[in-house]
């Protein structure tokens, strides 16, 4: 405990709150679209049924997004108070895409989702449709931006670092468009939809285990289920492409999360399991499959692969924590894939809505879109260390000026903050999910109703909570 | 180079502060004058007529903040570590206040939430002052970073600045409802608009007085000739926004104190310009030693000047759809 430095606290914050951050995204991202989906095609067929689940998800969907909206401001000037040093040096470059996703996503998002939310009854639905595709694009386009940024910091291209040291952007297009962004762009977009495909199957089982009729839950169920055969495996296919384009411009994290201390020229082994020990330099107890690791990383039965040995002690990211991060992220990725198969397996038999096992299963994958998202970040982020923006700026260098007990106090702060709003957020939110999806009448205002001018739809009490 | 971007892209910062005060200023001034309206309905009601474009007020703030690393990232440096403190309260207490417009309807518990409301937007609002007076009072840096303690911004002068924000504020929320609401909130932010509208004059006035003795330089720049042929404008100004006030309160029509207000808080704004320039973070940085590679002004610049226009239009859409009184019928109980 003694030891403990301002940068350590510097850094455990930032990863505190960013993790908190990505959840509400992760799921407002697909939540978002699946909102323009049902808006859609409730403006298509003209369905009752849309617009119900529409209502139904739109509230949870508020919850969240305030959620996300206020974790996200506090990124926004963490950058400054706590790695000023960061800011300064890679402000030029960082700042602007930043600027960008302010200026072409959250104005958008924020600018129509009081539409959204609350002015179906004022502009009708052709409009209303718009507003909600707006917010869906808008959410599409922050993920684009941010992206951009925090993966120019992972694959840096397009910039000189300057006289005093400041990241001089050169040509914005390769800024941009680095190496690793597509992948990274495309893999946290499909962990996005992943993410809601789950907590929306989840809600849908949950309903389905004590109303097999319940019409709601089972349109909602059998969207979720069907979003889940579609983008588990090109997660997974996303991922493998990741990898490899990680393996080129990132060896050394490629080396820390598959455990590989040794260089192995003659082929790799792909490790499942064992016990990395960066400070003896070895993966005890590997349970390994020989040339399976070379197969994968290079295509070849005994491509090289460079191992951490390579590489000076602090240029090494911590194998102990990627290797396992990973891991649970691939192990829950393919957990995906086969609930999904299942249950494309069962709509086939026509037992979809008759499977209490199949409803059990997706009620317990439901969180895991969440976890796979947290541990495949801290995959890439911890596997970028030591170095904020990838082999030219370290993280000891990038901390702000401040001093141990303005960090610990504000962590300390935060931690508190962050599990009491959030934690009432979530008992929030899995209160409104526990309303049956069919129940109910097809109500339109919900929530806070903010009507002014024109007369608005009656007034009723939208609470969901049971016993109010 | 002719055409000066850093100094564009000042223009652009400053434009983007001036959003975010004017207007989170009234949402957030509804929040502090939350107590003082009686009934749960009523409170929801004056929640209600900032609730669907709020979230659109707070992106200014991002705008302010993000703007700022783009285009001055050794000013962001600076200035975030010197208001540490302030910042991260202000970042606590908008979590507080963000969250309650949604959870105030979902909780069981709604006077929790209420004060979540109230505490966080008086808390966010004081330390904005705050931040603020210590941005004017200076700030030490050396070798492109911040050399001061972590206490620093705190003094008498911090205080009063953030007093008088809490006190703009309100003037601007409860303004804000008596162009929105009718009925009981019309008639009880009208009592809290007296009160503030006059208080808010004086704190200008304090602020005003104390401000040029803080900085030689300030001083100059206002009592001096010839500029004291500009500067006597903004005051002169102030009292035209201050007859504006008087007039639409006592006989309407009951847009003129909201617009009043604004107009108080733009000629602020203005004064505190015509102080700064052409410093960013006083006494030492100034706008041309801050700014950011001429590669990355442009190109934010351009993003700018291309969008900006577009995200009015629509942000003046979404407030034209809910334009008018609020209704009192579709309260939400
Ligand atoms: C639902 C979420 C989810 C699922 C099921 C998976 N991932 Fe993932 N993964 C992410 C969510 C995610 C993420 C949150 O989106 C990350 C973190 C940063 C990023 O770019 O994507 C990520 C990062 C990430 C990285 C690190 C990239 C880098 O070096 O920057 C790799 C190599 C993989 N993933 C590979 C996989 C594989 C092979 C999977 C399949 C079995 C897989 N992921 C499933
Ligand atoms: C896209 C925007 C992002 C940017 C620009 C970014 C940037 C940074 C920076 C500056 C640090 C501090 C230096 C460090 O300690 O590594 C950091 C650390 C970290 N970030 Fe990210 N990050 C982003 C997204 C995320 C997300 C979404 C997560 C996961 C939820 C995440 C997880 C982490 C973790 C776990 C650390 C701590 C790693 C460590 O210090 O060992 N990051 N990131
Ligand atoms: C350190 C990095 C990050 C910063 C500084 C940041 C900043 C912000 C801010 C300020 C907001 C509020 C916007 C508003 O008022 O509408 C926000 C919301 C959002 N962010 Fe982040 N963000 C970061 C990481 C990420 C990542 C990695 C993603 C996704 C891939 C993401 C996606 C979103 C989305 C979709 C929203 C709007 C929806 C919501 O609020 O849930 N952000 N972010």
């Amino acid at each position: 405990m003694l030891d403990v430095t301002a940068l350590d606290l510097a850094r455990f914050q930032f990863a505190f709150t960013v993790s908190f951050h990505i959840m509400f995204p992760a799921f407002t991202i697909g939540l978002a679209s699946y909102l323009a989906v049902l808006n859609g095609l409730h403006l298509w067929t003209g369905r009752e049924i849309y617009l119900r689940l529409f209502d139904y998800w739109k509230i949870i969907f508020a919850v969240t997004f305030g959620m996300g909206v206020v974790s996200g401001i506090v990124m926004t000037y963490q950058f400054g108070t706590n790695w000023s040093v960061f800011s300064e040096r890679a402000g030029p470059v960082i700042g602007p895409l930043m600027a960008y996703e302010v200026l072409t996503a959250f104005f958008l998002e924020a600018g129509f989702l009081g539409i959204m939310l609350f002015g179906r009854s004022k502009v009708g639905p052709k409009l209303h449709f718009l507003a909600t595709l707006m917010v869906a694009i808008g959410t599409l386009g922050s993920a684009f931006w941010i992206l951009s940024a925090n993966s120019w910091m992972h694959t840096p291209q397009g910039a000189e670092v300057n006289e005093v040291g400041e990241f001089v952007p050169i040509d914005w297009w390769a800024v941009i468009f680095n190496p690793s962004f597509p992948y990274r762009l495309v893999h946290m977009v499909l962990a996005a939809y992943l993410t809601t495909a789950l907590v929306v199957g989840a809600v849908g089982g949950w309903h389905l285990l004590r109303n097999r009729g319940d019409q709601g839950a089972r349109k909602m169920f059998a969207m979720a289920m069907g979003m889940l055969v579609v983008t588990a495996p090109l997660q997974i296919l996303a991922g493998d492409f990741h990898g490899l384009n990680t393996f080129e411009h990132q060896p050394a994290k490629v080396a820390a999360l598959e455990g590989h201390y040794e260089t192995h020229a003659d082929g790799a082994p792909l490790i499942l399991f064992g016990i990395p020990d960066d400070e003896a330099e070895e993966t005890r107890w590997a349970l390994q499959i020989p040339n399976l690791g070379s197969l994968i990383l290079t295509h070849q039965w005994d491509g090289t692969v460079h191992g951490l040995r390579e590489w000076p002690r602090d240029e090494r990211p911590p194998a102990e924590i990627v290797f396992w991060s990973f891991r649970l992220m691939v192990a829950l990725g393919f957990l995906m894939l086969g609930l999904g198969v299942w249950a494309a397996w069962a709509r086939w038999r026509g037992l979809l809505y008759h499977t209490p096992n199949l409803f059990r299963a997706a009620i317990a994958m439901g969180p895991t879109g969440f976890v796979a998202v947290i541990a495949g970040w801290v995959t890439t982020e911890v596997g970028r260390q030591p170095w904020t923006v990838h082999g030219q700026l370290r993280t000891a260098d990038s901390v702000s000026p401040i001093d141990l007990p303005a960090v610990a106090g504000s962590l300390l702060a935060f931690i508190v903050v962050y599990f009491v709003v959030f934690g009432a957020g979530t008992v929030y939110i899995l209160r409104l999910m526990s309303k049956r999806p069919e129940a109910g009448p097809p109500e339109r205002d919900v929530g806070p109703i903010r009507a002014a001018g024109t007369t608005p739809a009656p007034a009723r009490s939208r609470d969901f909570i049971p016993g109010e | 180079m002719e055409l000066d971007l850093a100094f564009i892209g000042a223009g652009v910062i400053a434009f983007a502060v001036l959003a975010y005060v004017v207007l989170d200023g009234f949402d957030l001034g509804v929040g502090i004058l939350f107590p003082a309206i009686e009934g749960e309905t009523n409170r929801g009601l004056a929640m209600n007529t900032v609730a669907p474009v709020w979230d659109g007020n707070e992106t200014w703030l991002i705008m302010g903040g993000g703007g700022l690393l783009a285009v001055f990232p050794l000013a962001y440096a600076v200035v975030m570590p010197a208001l540490y403190v302030p910042l991260i309260v202000m970042l606590l207490a908008l979590i507080f206040r963000g969250v309650a417009f949604e959870f105030r309807w979902r909780s069981r518990r709604k006077r929790i939430w209420d004060l979540s409301f109230f505490g966080g937007s008086l808390v966010a609002t004081f330390a904005q002052g705050v931040a603020l007076g210590a941005l004017v009072q200076g700030i030490a840096v050396e070798d492109r970073a911040y050399a001061g303690g972590h206490w620093d911004w705190l003094t008498a002068f911090s205080l009063l600045t953030g007093m008088a924000l809490v006190v703009g504020y309100t003037l601007l929320g409860s303004t804000w409802l008596v162009m929105k609401a009718g009925g009981y909130l019309h008639e009880r932010a009208r009592q809290i608009a007296w009160v503030a509208g006059p208080g808010t004059l004086a704190l200008i006035g304090i602020v005003s007085l104390v401000t040029p003795f803080l900085n030689p330089r300030y001083f100059e720049r206002w009592f001096e000739m010839p500029n004291v042929l500009f500067t006597v404008w903004v005051p002169a100004l102030l009292l035209v926004a201050a007859w504006v006030f008087v007039r639409g309160m006592r006989r309407g029509p009951d847009w003129w104190p909201f617009a009043a207000s604004l107009a108080m808080f733009v000629l602020s704004f203005i004064g505190l310009g015509i102080s700064f320039y052409p410093y960013i973070v006083p006494p030492d940085l100034t706008i041309a030693e801050t700014a950011a590679p001429e590669s990355s002004l442009a190109f934010v610049l351009i993003g700018v000047l291309l969008l900006v226009p577009l995200i009015l239009a629509y942000t003046g859409y979404a407030y034209w759809v809910f334009r008018g009184k609020i209704d009192p019928e579709s309260g939400y109980h």
